[in-house]
């Protein structure tokens, strides 16, 4: 078995890590380079939770041959934020409370950021055909269509995004009532 | 031929934990010498959110702020035992262990506190901000850093505490079946709105308007999540989980992975309003019942009624698929009496 050495710009950063044949982008990623942000969820190119942007475009990394990628460039989530101020898709993930578990939300915000790369105005059916690759089992998807398109409103505006308390965001669908004094259970 | 539209309802009592034989779960508090405060725990948080209720509970209990608590699940061979997150229990079982654990802890803490400040440890009270001060007398205080400092290297004492709930085992009485099987009852009301394909038979769920009482909303992003993302699992069993006609005969047919077994997508997913209604329960964590699994029922038989209203077919059998809607049609147009 040939193990080759795989070069890549890994979040703007020259990369490179050794490959087996059979040795997956994902794999790569997470046990080579040691981000463990792309999630393994079903190793088959059904969850889309390993999903990372390879030259720009969405691709389940489970899937990826590591000695393909050889050359190119990969964005993970790790490299949308500084660790100080969160992307706009993350901090509107955080502000929509688009998350429960969280597996599925490195792959959800890096399919996001693929659409609104392509596509800063997304329509809600545009949204959930960009996520249709990714499973979530937490949520209903709701909370994370919604995050997304106010991603999107964050990214057309100027100050939005840097911004998010003054941001107006969807109307809150709960309502709640409270009676203070305890009872006795019914 | 025609998209028949149709409203129905349905309503769900729900238990809050059990009893089996007995149903306990503890947790035990220590402070660091930084005076973090750990809460150890065998209560496994596998996604549902059991971590951030424990730090909340021990964080509101303890008067410190959250980020002050840890919550540490590592090991069910060396943590204090819990029975385990399931009948809807985590939050009530866990959360009064935990309260319970940090009331203890708290009153030590407030002990070598007032030992520091050569006070009665009676007229102290924390500030919610990692101060422990003098009541009427905000500027005689201390850190609790500096508290939890004193305690390890100069007073020789641990802050720590212990807490336990055990919901007590319950026979029913041979004569009346009557027993105590639960702590606290939640109740909940889904409205479904669907459209029936009469043609094709696919049912699509438009829309579920939910009402939850639960007792008192811990966190209620949370509840607010569990009651949508659950709900999302209830038009899952209606209208597309399912395993048939080969299981359990063969699986060689049947649905194996992802790619197979069917459950909504982000375009199959209904809109959804939720309403939460407090009336906090005298036996839970500062009021609150448990609502984990209850929140897959209310959508089921919801949607069940509005078929029948759409169309006027009954079907008593999940998932509501799209042979039985055509099925059920056909027995309906037979039914008629020719013109
Ligand atoms: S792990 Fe790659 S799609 Fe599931
Ligand atoms: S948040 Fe748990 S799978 Fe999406």
């Amino acid at each position: 078995m040939t193990v080759k050495i795989v070069n890549l710009k890994l979040n703007g950063v020259d990369k490179a890590f050794m490959a087996r044949p059979e040795t997956t982008l994902l794999l790569g990623l997470r046990e080579q380079l040691g981000m463990m942000g792309a999630k393994r969820g079903c190793a088959q190119g059904a969850c889309g939770s390993c999903t990372v942007l390879l030259d720009g475009s969405p691709v389940v990394s489970c899937l990826v041959p590591a000695v393909t990628v050889d050359g190119s460039t990969v964005g993970t989530v790790e490299g949308l934020s500084d660790g100080q101020v969160l992307s706009d898709v993350q901090q509107a993930f955080l502000d929509g409370f688009a998350t429960q578990c969280g597996f599925c939300t490195p792959g959800m915000i890096m399919s996001a950021e693929a659409l609104l790369e392509r596509n800063p105005d997304p329509t809600t059916e545009e949204v959930q055909e960009a996520i249709s690759g990714n499973v979530c089992r937490c949520t209903g998807y709701e909370p994370i269509i919604t995050a997304i398109l106010d991603a999107a409103a964050r990214r057309r505006g100027t100050t939005a995004a840097t911004t998010p308390e003054t941001d107006e965001g969807p109307p809150p669908t709960t309502a709640y009532e409270s009676s203070e004094g305890m009872r006795a259970d019914v | 031929m025609a998209l028949l539209r149709g409203r129905g309802y349905a309503s769900v009592n729900y238990p809050t934990g059990m009893n089996l034989g007995g149903d306990p779960s503890q947790a035990l508090i220590h402070a660091t010498t930084m005076g973090g405060f750990v809460v150890s725990l065998s209560s496994v948080d596998l996604g549902q959110g059991l971590k951030t209720i424990a730090a909340q509970c021990a964080a509101e209990t303890l008067g410190m702020p959250m980020d002050n608590v840890i919550v540490d699940t590592a090991d069910t061979d060396t943590g204090p035992h819990c029975m385990g997150t399931f009948a809807s229990r985590g939050t009530h079982r866990v959360g009064n262990a935990v309260i319970m654990a940090a009331r203890e802890a708290r009153e030590v803490m407030l002990q070598v506190a007032a030992e520091e400040l050569e006070v009665d440890a009676d007229d102290l009270e924390t500030d919610g901000s990692g101060f422990v001060r003098l009541k009427g007398s905000p500027e005689t205080k201390i850190h609790v850093q500096d508290i939890a400092l004193a305690a390890h290297f100069k007073q020789g004492r641990t802050i720590s505490g212990r807490g336990i709930f055990l919901k007590e085992r319950s026979y029913p009485v041979p004569e009346t079946g009557e027993m105590d099987p639960d702590s606290a009852q939640a109740h909940a009301c889904t409205v479904a709105e669907v459209e029936v394909d009469d043609e094709t038979g696919i049912v699509t769920v438009l829309s579920l308007h939910n009402a939850y009482e639960i007792g008192r909303a811990l966190n209620p992003a949370m509840v607010t999540q569990q009651v949508e993302g659950g709900a999302w699992m209830g038009v899952s069993h209606a209208v597309f989980e399912a395993t048939e006609p080969y299981y359990p005969s063969s699986r060689a047919h049947g649905p194996v992975d992802f790619c197979e077994y069917l459950m909504p997508g982000p375009a199959e997913t209904p809109v959804q309003t939720s309403v939460i209604l407090e009336r906090p329960a005298s036996n839970g964590p500062f009021g609150a019942k448990g609502i984990g699994e209850m929140t897959a029922n209310a959508p089921i038989p919801a949607v069940a009624n509005a078929i029948f209203d759409a169309c006027g077919v009954r079907i008593t059998v999940m998932p509501f698929t799209p042979e039985s809607i055509l099925r059920g049609l056909d027995e309906l147009r037979d039914a008629e009496p020719s013109a």
